[in-house]
Order: structure tokens, then sequence, then C-alpha cells
């Protein structure tokens, strides 16, 4: 049925472009996972090359693991990742229902409000989180750091889920109400199912920087039971001397869950688009 | 009492009065149509009686019960959207069954409810499909069987023909007559087509902006309109609006149905053959009068020459005359 007769010309074009990009794009994580593999020598003398039987080394992995607590920072990271991720879309979801659905006094004021924080940096305010979670006996936990991420990235989800929840059809929720579902249901049984193409975009938008975050382990959690995987990779980088082995496995291992969330929520969103919802 | 009544109905958006004081009985097993152009309020009046949207001011009684508080799952209706608003997720069995188990009735009961209304539309084979393996007229059979599953009072339906093609518009149309003879049942419809309200109604509510212009059977509108927009809605090709002055008449406005107006060499008004369009069975000629464009429908084929001057005649008993504020002159 594919009527448009495509130009070979442009298809080479397009596919050398992606194939730039990509090839661009992946080029620091391959150096990076292919000196992890290499003696400390050989990623200095020849860091393009791949290891060979004498380069090949797992003294980085080794120290990684031996060193520091690398499972206990993991788990850190996966807690603070997903607890976190789990409450922006739950409330975000929750908030953008609510100004797209009702029809209430200050309903487009109440949304400017709750969208405006994608216009502050939340670094702005550390000084203030820092006393805060001070006060409130916070800090050196991980709550104060989901508490964070949650607040932060609570305005880009607002803003996405509200404009997407509008184009739930109306009668659909309208027949909810006469079938005698509640409004939570509603909201969970027949919005939500049909918004997960941008729940999952709301989701990789959140999860990298959260992952990837060093600024406020370090500031509201730089305790040993509390270290994120990033802080605790940190170890290695001294001011004077710097384990490159370790640094470069630490950050191969941690690439790994990332990609692992990512290819599960992207498979989420290219099945919410090719289902077809509704008509 | 009625099945359904409306009592000084208001209601505003804002600043915006888009029902104005609407009153209304409906008898228990009447066919009730809204028909009205876009934007007149009729869906809004839908939705209010059905709960989804509450009167700025105003009662409505179903089944004699002042329903205003009570919300939309127990005012004992059922009702068919435009977008048939079936649950993409779940099966046409589930779709059917969601909204009689939420209200906990037995499991025994609710299958024998699927199974008659299955069986009514012929729905029977495609039970455990999903809505996106439908074509669009099985969609709406299931958004009306859902409907039926309930057993409702009062049935409401929101244009529902207005996403199917023509053919099956018309199938669907007999549809949903065919049903109503057979569950006698009150049934409130609402439609910009004026045919579906026609074909359809025992009674049509003729709404613009927000007010009720009149209320009647089909053929008393047709045959007795009130005024000249209830003159011009009712009725296809819709009636020719002149003024008073051109057979000196002494109405502001007088008005002829196109299926009234005999073309000839004798007649009242003098005009020019302007366009033809050829239907088979009859031919739509539009003469110039004037300024006006005004529409003859002569039953069968007929051929006339663009351009030619002709004359119009008509009866008497079919002449319409309004005065300057659109109101009919009755006698």
């Amino acid at each position: 049925m594919n009527k448009v007769k495509h130009n070979p010309l442009n298809i080479l074009a397009v596919h050398a472009i992606l194939v730039i990009y990509t090839v661009i794009a992946l080029f620091p994580v391959v150096v990076i996972i292919l000196n992890s593999f290499k003696t400390r020598k050989a990623i200095f003398r020849e860091p393009l090359a791949l290891p060979n039987a004498d380069s090949f080394s797992l003294a980085g992995y080794e120290t990684v693991l031996k060193q520091g607590d690398y499972f206990g920072y993991f788990q850190n990271s996966m807690i603070v990742t997903v607890v976190s991720l789990f409450f922006i879309l739950l409330f975000g979801a929750m908030a953008a229902f609510a100004l797209s659905e009702y029809r209430f006094k200050g309903n487009t004021l109440m949304g400017l409000y709750l969208a405006i924080g994608i216009m502050i940096p939340i670094r702005l305010g550390t000084v203030s989180i820092l006393q805060i979670m001070v006060a409130s006996g916070l800090v050196n936990t991980l709550t104060a750091l989901i508490l964070v991420y949650t607040a932060s990235g609570l305005p880009l989800a607002i803003f996405i889920l509200s404009e997407f929840m509008r184009q739930v059809s109306a009668d659909l929720k309208d027949a909810g109400r006469i079938d005698g579902l509640s409004e939570y249901r509603i909201f969970f049984f027949l919005v939500l199912p049909l918004v997960r193409p941008a729940l999952a975009t709301v989701a990789v938008f959140n999860m990298i920087p959260i992952w990837n975050d060093l600024w406020f382990p370090l500031i509201l959690a730089s305790g040993e039971e509390t270290k994120t995987l990033t802080l605790g990779s940190q170890v290695f980088i001294g001011q004077f001397v710097t384990d490159w082995n370790a640094v470069l496995s630490g950050l191969s291992m941690a690439i790994l869950p990332v990609m692992l969330l990512y290819i599960i929520f992207s498979k989420q969103l290219i099945r919410g688009i090719t289902s077809g919802a509704v008509k | 009492m009625g099945s359904l009544t409306l009592k000084n109905i208001n209601k505003s958006f804002g600043s915006v009065l888009v029902l104005k004081d609407i009153s209304l009985e409906v008898e228990d097993g009447e066919f009730v149509i809204f028909v009205g152009p876009s934007g007149c309020g009729k869906s809004t009046l839908l939705r209010i009686i059905a709960g989804l949207e509450d009167a700025t001011s105003g009662d409505v009684l179903i089944a004699g019960k002042r329903v205003n508080t009570t919300p939309s799952s127990k005012r004992g209706i059922a009702m068919v959207f435009q977008t048939y608003a079936l649950y993409p997720h779940l099966s046409v069995r589930n779709n059917m069954s969601l909204g009689l188990k939420q209200a906990k009735r037995p499991k025994a009961y609710i299958e024998e409810r699927v199974k008659v209304a299955s069986d009514m539309l012929e729905l029977g084979p495609y039970l455990d499909r999903r809505p996106a393996e439908l074509s669009g007229g099985q969609r709406q059979r299931v958004a009306i069987g859902r409907a039926l599953v309930r057993n409702p009072e009062l049935f409401l339906f929101d244009e529902p023909l207005s996403n199917l093609d023509a053919a099956l518009r018309v199938n669907t149309r007999l549809e949903i007559a065919r049903l109503h003879r057979q569950l006698e049942t009150t049934m409130v419809y609402v439609t910009h087509d004026q045919v579906e309200a026609m074909t359809l109604a025992d009674k049509i509510v003729v709404l613009q902006d927000g007010r009720v212009e009149q209320i009647g059977s089909p053929m008393a509108l047709y045959n007795d309109p009130d005024n000249i927009f209830v003159a011009g809605f009712i009725g296809s090709p819709a009636m020719n609006f002149l003024p008073g002055s051109v057979i000196g008449d002494s109405a502001r406005t007088i008005g002829l149905r196109p299926e009234m107006i005999m073309l000839g060499d004798e007649g009242e008004i003098e005009g020019e053959i302007s366009h033809l369009e050829h239907l088979g069975a009859d031919t739509n000629v539009y003469v110039r009068v004037g300024e006006q464009l005004v529409t003859v429908r002569y039953m069968g084929q007929t051929d006339y020459e663009i351009g030619s001057k002709t004359m119009l005649s008509y009866s008497l008993a079919a002449l319409f005359r309004f005065d300057e504020k659109g109101r009919r002159i009755r006698g």
C-alpha cells in the first residue's frame, strides 16, 4: 500500500546521517566498556585498541567489587530511581488528570503554577533544601533524595501528561461514569492505560538524570550507607591519582541497569503507539 | 406521570447561558428527539439528563423521582455515545457487562443479560473480540448492546449515527427503530440531522440557542411550524423564504416548501432557471427570483434550459406567513 516512491539517494542519506549520529553517540560508551577490560598501561598506550591476550585484565572489576560496597551503592541508586519514578508518575498523572478533567476555579492558574518548575533549576534551591533536610532530620537518608527528585520531576510530568490526558475521549470517561466506575477507577482503569506512551516518555526523561545525578547524593546523602552508584564511583577519582581501571569498570556496570530500564520503557512506548486504542 | 420530566432547566458555563428555561414532559415508551443546529445546547441537555453535567437551576425527574443529585449510574439510564466510547482494552463481553459487574449483580444474571442483548444485535460471534478488531458498525452495535444490558428506564443516544457512513446509517437507524418497538422503553435521542429526527421520533423537540422552539410530532412540525426557524429546519430540501412583497402579501416573510411549488407558463412569481440537480426519482430545480434562489422539487425527471424564464405557482394552503420576528401568522 506504500504508494510514495522513495528516492534511494534519500534513503541512503537518511541512513548515513543516522549511522553517523549513532556512532558519535555510542563512541564514548564503547570506549568506556572496551577500556574497562584492559590493564592500566594498555588503557593509556592505545585507548582505542580492543583488549587482546596481553592487555586483557579484570583488575578494574576486582577493585570495584572489593573496595567499597558496590552492591549497596547499586541498591541505593535503584531504590532512589525506581521510587522517585513511581511517585513522579503517580502524582504527576493524578494532578494532570485533575487539571484536564475537572472544571474548577483557578484551573489554568494551578496548571501554570505546577508547570512553572520546568523553568527553574532545582539546584538553585540547594541551600534551602539542605536546611529543610537538616531541620527534618532527613540528611543521609534515601528519603531525602526521593523527595527532591520527585519534586523536581513533577512539573514536566504534569505538563506532558495533562496534554495527553486532554486527548483521551471524554465520552469514554462518561461511559465509565454511567457504568458506575468511581473517579479513581476511571483514572486507573480507563485513562492510565491510554496514556501509557506518555507515561513511558516521562519515565525515560526523568530516569536518566536521577540515575546519573551526583549533586544531591553528594550534598544530601554522602554517608557510606546511602551512597549512590555515581557517588560511590567517585572514590576512585582522586585529586592526584585516579584508578582508571576501577572508574571505567564501575561506569560500565552502572550503564547496564539504566539500559535495561530504558528497554522496558521504550517497549511500552512502542506498544502504546501501535495498539491504536480508541476508534 | 411521564418517565422523564424537565422543569425549568437552566445551564450556564461561566457567563454564557447555554440552556434557557427548558421544560419538557416525556411519556412512558416515547421516542423523543432533540434536534437543532450545532451549539444549540441539545447535547448539554442530554448530559444533564444523564447526570454528567449539573443544571445551574431546575429539576430533572426520571420515573417521577427527582434525580438532580443522583449519580449517573443510579439514575436507571444507559447512554450511547457518538464516538462509541468502548473500553479499548476490554473484550466485547466485558464491555457489555462492566456496568452490571459494578452494580454487583449476580453472575448468572449478567450472563443472561449479555446473551439477550448480543442475540438481539447479532453480536454473538464477536463477544471475545476487542473493539479494535471490529468495524465501525459493529462497534456502534456493541455500544448499543452495552446500553441494552443495563435494562434501563431511559435510553439516551448522543448522535449515535454521525460517525457511520451513509449506508450503515440507514441500517442502524432501522435497527434503533426496531429496538424501540421491541423494548417499548423511553428513548431520548440527540441529532442535528432532521432526517433522523423525522424518521425515528414520536416527538421532536427543536432547539435553537438553548431555547425550545417547538415540540411536536414530526408531521405536526412539518405541517404546522410555529416559527421561521422550525419551518426552515424541518423538511428537506429546506423551505424557501421570500419577502412577502414578492406576492404582494402583508407578511414580512412568506415560506413555500420546494415540493409544493409548480413550474409552468402561468403563476404568481416570475423566475429564471439557474441550476438543476438530477436525483433520478426527482429533480431539484433552482430558480432565481430577484436576488434569491428558490428550490423547487420536481417529482420525476425533467429538463429545463438554464437561463430560461419560468413562472412559479402554488396553492394557497401551502403558503406559510411569518411576521417580522419570525413568528408564524396563522389564519
